[in-house]
């Protein structure tokens, strides 16, 4: 049974035309009130996840749960059609569980609060933001074990129950929910956030309404959500032929051993809907690596794909849903059934963003961008602080990696930024204040973007030297199969991790891992992958290359990828580069949008040649949802 | 030695401002400003305004001066060549920043890829490492220093920076490199970043201490150019400039710490608002600086400007007081247009700029611009008065009319939309430093300068409900006003970073007052006398693992009596107006500050002739607007005819030299004592 709308007034909203003007106006104080939302969050939360790096994101929707602003597609008509009890004013919902919301939160880290919005007895709006939270109990530190084997063991899982009931706070609840987590200091601080965000934006759709009248501000939000659906019509139109086109990427293992997980999205046009089918993605895993992905969220992201390039002003909803159908297989790494573990689905989310570039650029290959720096690679660093001076005080560390973003029709790839929005780096004069730490090395990887006419930008190698005995955990991806090039630019490098111990020794370790000891005095190379390269590299001027060698960003062995010969002050032999681009020009293929690298049978080959780690094994359908079945 | 003299020098304009100590009676002036040399636009104004007042160069007592120079160094990548020395393993510091990608989800895909204000092949490493505490890890090596400086010093530098890790808390190794350096590059300037700006976060220290190597050769070349001109016209007086917190700085200081004046420009106008307020008796202001591309907003309360720790210039955010100045791309030459996708109405952030301008201006414009709507509408008459030119609006109409066709509606109602619309943007602008920052707009006045401002002011103080709307005197040259009107002002800043918990209250006291000797100790050798320097504190604290800081200006009394508990009430408070909660987490103390100032000036402005009510005698003529949905009679008058206790009925136009102000319909507009322009709802 759906949830049940308590309102004391029923009277329907009614329908107003919006002269133009005002329908700008009220889409701009929108946006404003948006803004607030962010600012608010980032001014009160504690954990460094969401401070430093933004890891949140707000929604403000209407009064049946369409997305008005925000950014992930809206996740309340799902909630509402599942939930069963009422909804009425004062209250404010509050859960975690991604089964309970058709995915629209996508693990258990990310909590999420509701807030009906009423005016007059009335409900005018929702107001919603989520949020990752470092710790939420469960079997390690930071509660993404990688092999978790179902949600269970990923921490409290918080099906949808009201924090606030018609006005009163369930502080019951809160603390049955802070007495799982390791860290409940930093979860009350970034709930209290979240819960800021949500009345600030609330208190500012209520003065809309009052200035612009109920009903105004009603109908203008539904005109929004024509606009949109008129745009995206039109687009869908010019953009999006009949005849599929597919792309597929991977996730390179899952951290028991198995891998490379394929994705693969075909796209058409069909009746003047866009489909898009993942039929080809691989099962899901046994372990935590599955992305629960809501369609809705894609659609988000496919409709902002296709409008950034023609008004990027315009505020994104969900007007246009209707005209896009998404289909995805059940029992697939991105509709797996449940209980399976979700908690490191970043990897999966991060691809999707790759995946739809490759679908919408290949027919226009020059709006393509190259393979980019789609996941959160992260860190987790715990431990008793034992040095002098401090008390033996329990820390943890959840650091989110930068990388290289690809290159781009507009250009080269920043080196070592990030793809998310909102996300900064933490400075590291602060993680050594602190953690027990020293960052010993923060620079790009050079040569790791792939060259290109438009380089992709570097990855980052980050070296950590730990200073106090404690355990780590590595979730990184994007080690197996590089980053792919576009338009005859060249992939990126491949993202590696080195444990050098305090004794000289040093080991090549795996890109997800749990529960690795170190002790004071050892280091680890966290190396990120660069991203691909966008167009001829032989088209580079040999300039710009002999100067990024004079830079540190490229070496002169990396320079031979452009077909230049230089020395590694970056004086280039402009002869031996001119024999050396013919050379090279005579012994390729040109005209290819996309260059992957080697294939996956080549990289399993020569795996633990090139990286030092084992070839990952094919994973099979089937498995693990027969003997589940049989479970049942 | 009666005048003071306040010279604001725009990318148009140079204003100057003459004021008399005595009467308060001012002269003002405007003179095009010229790029390759501001020096030359300003001697021509001195000499022009000088004349007019019948005044002799060596009678000016202060010369007190805002500029952009330095901004434009940063912004237009004329800066001093910096070479850059950095910890082992930090050389991309500058090029990494902080990873940050402005804009919402795939923005990436249309963000220029910046480049660093030190280049990354006039970057350096060099060995040695300090803790977090303070102790040294590692040694420097000072032969592979002495190496690394020798190779900066072949490539050219113009100026040395050193930003090494942790030197916050202990700048050894930095100052023996500035040695080194000053041994192999005798006369290149050296910058330390423990110097520049003794705090944690490695990115900024580094950037703060870049940005002032990069813009000292500049501001120094200039200064000491403006100097010579004044001097060789008989100017013997002090020459100051205005820093972006709004207070003033010796020019010898401005040369060494020049990332103390990146946002000298918009702090001349909130300056200038403070004088006004005073006269007006208005306490609590916020302000509305109107330009061609963008407006500045900011927030005076209990007659004080808003500071914040950090100076945005272009994408770059420098650790360095100013005024809590917010910019939106919304301005008079902002261009409206409608793009066929959505059939949105957008104005802005595009500007048609200086060149072409506005259509109305009839130097080949051919956008319609918010300029172009308040002619089409009537609000900007179209000879104005001194009739420098006259307005194109024949041509501003059929401009506007592209518009009213793309959205199907009539000319009046796009013209109004297109002027709704940019007043919707600096309302959202506004809201951002007064309801965001927990600030009630009802409790503020208005006040709109710059060009544009004075027309816009009525219409946004209704969208805000801030009364009165103010239309200052003289707002075309405010920021001069500020200028001149304004105090000395220093400050220096430390990292603390204790839980105050572990805090003991006679160790603050002491590092406070250490910081206060200093900066009172840098007024006084810029010769004023200690009995007039005041000193002010400030704390930066915040709850425990929270990455924002809640400033608390405190004095070493209240310190004494309540304790660090003193402290910590305020916080409580601050933070629950801010974000509506307290939490029972321990509290860190971040930052210290200490402010020096010197004596405000008793500058009273000069009253205006009384009138009987009645703005008759000023009236220019009848004129119909466009306002409301319909056409309106209203008048035109000249503001400089008009007399205290005038009442002005609108719609009204009201006309100076370099502005004009809009009075709506069902608004009246009053004239203060002083002659200001107190617009209040009929």
């Amino acid at each position: 049974m759906p949830a049940q709308i308590i309102q004391d007034n029923t009277t329907p909203f009614e329908r107003k035309d919006i002269d133009p003007v005002t329908l700008d106006i009220i889409e701009n104080a929108l946006r404003n009130a948006r803004i607030e939302m962010d600012a608010t969050l980032v001014r009160t939360a504690m954990s460094p996840g969401i401070r430093e790096q933004g890891d949140a994101f707000p929604l403000i929707a209407d009064a049946n749960g369409k997305m008005i602003v925000g950014q992930f597609g809206s996740f309340i008509g799902g909630f509402l059609d599942q939930f069963e009890g009422t909804i009425e004013d004062g209250d404010m919902v509050f859960l975690s569980d991604p089964y309970s919301c058709d995915g629209a939160i996508s693990h258990s880290n990310d909590w999420l609060v509701l807030l009906p919005v009423y005016k007059d007895g009335r409900l005018i709006a929702w107001t919603a933001m989520f949020g990752h939270q470092s710790d939420i109990g469960g079997k390690v530190v930071g509660s993404m074990p990688i092999d978790a084997n179902s949600i269970f063991e990923e921490g409290v899982r918080i099906p949808p129950v009201k924090i606030w009931k018609k006005g009163e706070y369930n502080d019951d609840l809160m603390k049955l929910v802070m007495h799982q987590t390791r860290k409940p200091d930093w979860c009350q601080a970034d709930l209290n956030a979240l819960i800021a965000s949500c009345r600030v934006a609330s208190n500012r759709l209520i003065e809309m309404a009052e200035r612009f009248g109920d009903d105004e501000y009603f109908s203008a939000t539904q005109e929004l959500l024509a606009r949109n659906h008129r745009a995206m019509n039109a687009l869908i139109g010019q953009a999006i032929a009949e005849e599929p086109v597919s792309f597929e990427d991977y996730i390179c293992d899952d951290g028991l051993g198995f891998g490379p997980y394929k994705i693969k999205c075909t796209m058409w046009r069909e009746d003047g809907k866009v489909i898009l089918d993942f039929e080809g993605t691989d099962p899901q895993s046994e372990a935590s690596i599955n992305f629960l992905l809501n369609e809705n969220m894609f659609k988000m992201f496919f409709g902002i794909y296709m409008i950034m390039v023609f008004d990027p002003q315009i505020l994104f909803n969900d007007g246009f849903y209707d005209l896009i159908e998404v289909r995805i297989p059940e029992g697939s790494l991105l509709k797996p059934k449940f209980p399976a573990a979700l908690s490191g689905r970043t990897h999966a989310l991060g691809r999707i963003f790759d995946i739809l570039g490759g679908l919408l650029g290949q027919k226009t290959p020059e709006f393509l961008n190259a393979a980019g720096f789609s996941s959160s690679p992260h860190l987790f660093y715990s431990g008793w602080d034992n040095r002098e001076g401090r008390e033996g005080d329990w820390f943890q560390l959840f650091q989110i990696g930068f990388g290289g973003i690809p290159g781009r029709p507009m250009g080269d790839g920043p080196d070592g930024h990030s793809l998310w929005p909102g996300f900064t780096n933490v400075p590291n004069e602060f993680l050594e204040r602190y953690f027990p730490l020293r960052i010993e090395r923060y620079e790009t990887a050079p040569d790791s973007g792939g060259a290109g006419l438009h380089r992709g930008g570097n990855g980052i190698h980050m070296t950590y030297r730990f200073l106090a005995d404690g355990q780590i955990a590595i979730h990184d991806d994007r080690w197996f199969v590089p980053p792919w090039g576009v338009n005859d630019g060249m992939p990126g490098k491949r993202a590696s991790k080195v444990l050098e111990k305090a004794d000289g020794t040093s080991e090549i370790v795996g890109n997800k891992l749990d529960d690795i000891k170190v002790s004071a005095g050892d280091q680890l190379h966290f190396i990120t992958w660069g991203g691909g390269g966008w167009g001829d590299p032989l088209e580079r001027d040999p300039e710009i290359v002999g100067k990024e060698i004079r830079q540190g960003l490229v070496t002169a062995e990396g320079a031979r990828d452009y077909g230049v010969v230089a020395d590694s002050n970056g004086t280039i032999d402009e002869a031996a580069t001119a024999t050396l681009r013919e050379e090279m020009n005579a012994s390729r293929e040109k005209g290819s949008i996309f260059n992957y690298g080697p294939s996956i049978d080549e990289l399993r080959a020569n795996c633990e040649e090139q990286t030092g780690l084992s070839a990952p094994i094919q994973p099979v359908w089937h498995r693990r949802g027969e003997s589940l079945e049989a479970a049942e | 030695m009666r005048y003071r003299l306040g010279v604001d020098v725009g990318g148009t304009f140079t204003d100057l401002l003459l004021f008399d100590n005595e009467t308060g009676a001012f002269w003002r002036h405007k003179t095009p400003s010229t790029p390759h040399d501001s020096s030359e636009g300003i001697l021509t104004g001195v000499e022009a305004i000088t004349s007019e007042a019948d005044v002799d160069a060596s009678q000016i007592e202060f010369f007190l001066h805002g500029t952009t120079v330095a901004t434009n160094a940063v912004l237009e990548g004329k800066g001093a060549r910096v070479g850059l020395i950095v910890t082992e393993g930090y050389r991309d510091i500058m090029q990494i920043a902080r990873s940050f990608v402005p804009g919402g989800l795939a923005a990436w895909i249309i963000w220029p890829k910046p480049e660093p204000l030190a280049a990354l092949e006039d970057t350096v490493t060099v060995k040695g490492r300090m803790g977090a505490d303070g102790k040294q890890v590692r040694e420097i090596d000072e032969a592979e220093i002495r190496e690394k400086l020798t190779a900066l010093k072949d490539a050219g530098v113009e100026a040395i920076t050193v930003s090494l890790m942790n030197s916050y808390v202990n700048g050894e190794h930095e100052a023996r490199i500035g040695e080194i350096a000053e041994e192999i590059m005798p006369g290149v300037p050296v910058s330390l970043s423990h110097e520049v700006l003794p705090e944690m976060q490695e990115y900024e220290r580094t950037l703060s201490t870049v940005a002032n190597a990069s813009v000292r050769p500049v501001v120094s070349n200039y200064i000491s150019k403006l100097r010579d001109k004044l001097e060789a016209a008989k100017f013997g007086g002090k020459l100051s400039l205005l820093r972006s917190d709004g207070g003033l700085m010796s020019s010898q200081k401005a040369e060494e710490h020049p990332v103390n004046i990146l946002m000298s420009g918009p702090a001349g106008g909130v300056t200038g608002a403070l004088w006004v307020g005073k006269n007006a008796g208005l306490k609590n202001i916020l302000t509305l600086d109107v330009g061609g591309t963008s407006t500045d907003v900011a927030l005076i309360e209990n007659l004080t400007p808003r500071r914040v720790r950090t100076t945005e210039v272009g994408h770059l955010s420098v650790r360095a007081s100013s005024l809590d100045v917010k910019t939106v791309g919304a301005g008079g030459g902002s261009i409206a247009y409608v793009p066929e996708l959505t059939g949105a109405l957008r104005v802005g952030p595009q500007s048609a700029g200086a060149a072409p301008g506005p259509v109305a201006y009839g130097k080949g414009g051919e956008e319609p611009t918010v300029t172009d709507a308040n002619v089409v509408l009537g609000y900007l008459p179209e000879d104005l008065l001194g009739g420098a030119f006259k307005l194109d609006r024949e041509g501003a109409k059929k401009s506007v009319q592209k518009i009213a066709d793309a959205l199907d509606i009539p000319l009046m109602d796009a013209a109004r939309g297109i002027i709704d619309i940019v007043n919707e943007n600096m309302f959202g602008a506004l809201r951002m430093i007064s309801v965001q920052q927990g600030y009630d707009p009802r409790h503020f006045a208005l006040m709109g300068f710059g060009g544009a401002g004075p027309l816009h002011v009525n219409a946004v103080a209704r969208l805000m409900d801030s009364w009165p709307a103010v239309s200052p005197v003289s707002p075309g040259v405010l920021c001069a006003l500020g200028d001149a009107t304004t105090q000395m002002r220093t400050e220096t800043a430390r990292s603390f970073n204790r839980l105050a918990g572990q805090t003991d209250v006679d160790e603050l006291v002491a590092v406070l007052d250490e910081m206060a000797a200093q900066t009172r100790a840098e007024l006084t050798n810029d010769g004023i006398p200690e009995s007039q320097v005041t000193s002010e504190f400030e704390v930066d604290v915040r709850y425990a693992g929270q990455a924002f800081e809640v400033p608390l200006t405190i004095d070493q009394e209240t310190l004494r009596d309540k304790g660090i508990e003193g402290i910590l009430e305020r916080f409580n408070e601050e933070h629950l107006r801010l974000f509506t909660f307290n939490m029972d987490t321990p509290h860190e103390i971040v930052n210290l500050r200490a402010v020096a100032l010197g004596e405000a000036p008793q500058l009273p402005a000069a009253e205006l002739e009384k009138g009987d009510g009645n703005p008759e005698g000023a009236k220019i003529r009848d004129h119909t607007m466009w306002m409301d949905g319909k056409e309106q009679q209203g008048a035109i008058y000249d503001r400089s005819r008009l007399k205290q206790g005038d009442n002005i009925p609108g719609p009204a136009v009201i006309t100076e030299m370099d502005s004009t102000t809009l009075v709506e319909s069902g608004c009246v507009a009053t004239i203060d004592a002083v002659g200001n322009i107190l617009i209040n709802p009929a």
